[in-house]
């Protein structure tokens, strides 16, 4: 049951990619590697529900950290045109 | 697994579905980050917390010192950092895209233009 719902997500990832790719500027692209992002960490949690491994939530916790501050560090660059 | 679980699991795939094809249905960025970042954090919600009823169960039923105990609080912590990460990444886009010149689409007259409004 749980693999389903993270094969689900897995659809559901490849229809944001094709948002991150065809995105006409670099805004609509955040946009979808935000999105990407969140579902990552969800089906993260859920394939360690599926597989009975703690470690795959800890891995969860820091992917949506470190994605947070990747995401803060485009918006800024985009914000200001350089680092 | 109990029918809750099932319950909770199918709101959070049908809103992360509404929220990836969100993406493509809106014509500009802001319509996109408004489909995309509210459909997905409460899809999330609702896995995670469908994830933290069924280890709590096995939890409840193994008694104190089971190993689900390590997952339910653990899944808790991924719950709270996308709550508190998701909203604030969205908010952080949006002004970028806002001050670095990007108008809404069909848009005719912008309200939050010049100084002293992001």
């Amino acid at each position: 049951m749980w693999i389903a719902v993270a094969l689900f997500l897995g659809i559901c990832i490849i229809i944001s990619l094709v948002r991150l790719i065809l995105g006409p500027k670099a805004p609509s692209r955040i946009v979808g590697l935000d999105t990407i992002n969140t579902m990552v960490v969800v089906s993260m949690v859920v394939l360690g529900a599926a597989f009975d491994e703690v470690i795959f939530v800890d891995v969860a916790i820091v992917y949506a950290l470190l994605s947070f501050i990747t995401t803060l560090y485009i918006a800024k660059y985009i914000e200001k045109g350089k680092f | 697994m109990s029918p809750i679980v099932y319950i909770f699991i199918g709101i959070g795939c049908f809103f992360n579905l509404v929220g990836a094809i969100g993406l493509h249905r809106f014509p500009d960025v802001y319509t996109r980050l408004h489909a995309a970042t509210k459909c997905t954090t409460f899809g999330s919600i609702f896995l995670i917390v469908a994830v933290m009823i069924q280890s709590a169960g096995i939890w409840g039923a193994e008694g104190l010192s089971s190993s689900q105990s390590v997952l339910t609080l653990h899944a808790l912590i991924a719950l709270v950092c996308i709550l508190l990460t998701n909203p604030t990444s969205a908010h952080a886009i949006a002004r970028a895209a806002h001050r670095s010149g990007i108008k809404p689409a069909r848009a005719v007259v912008d309200d939050l233009e010049g100084e002293g409004h992001d």
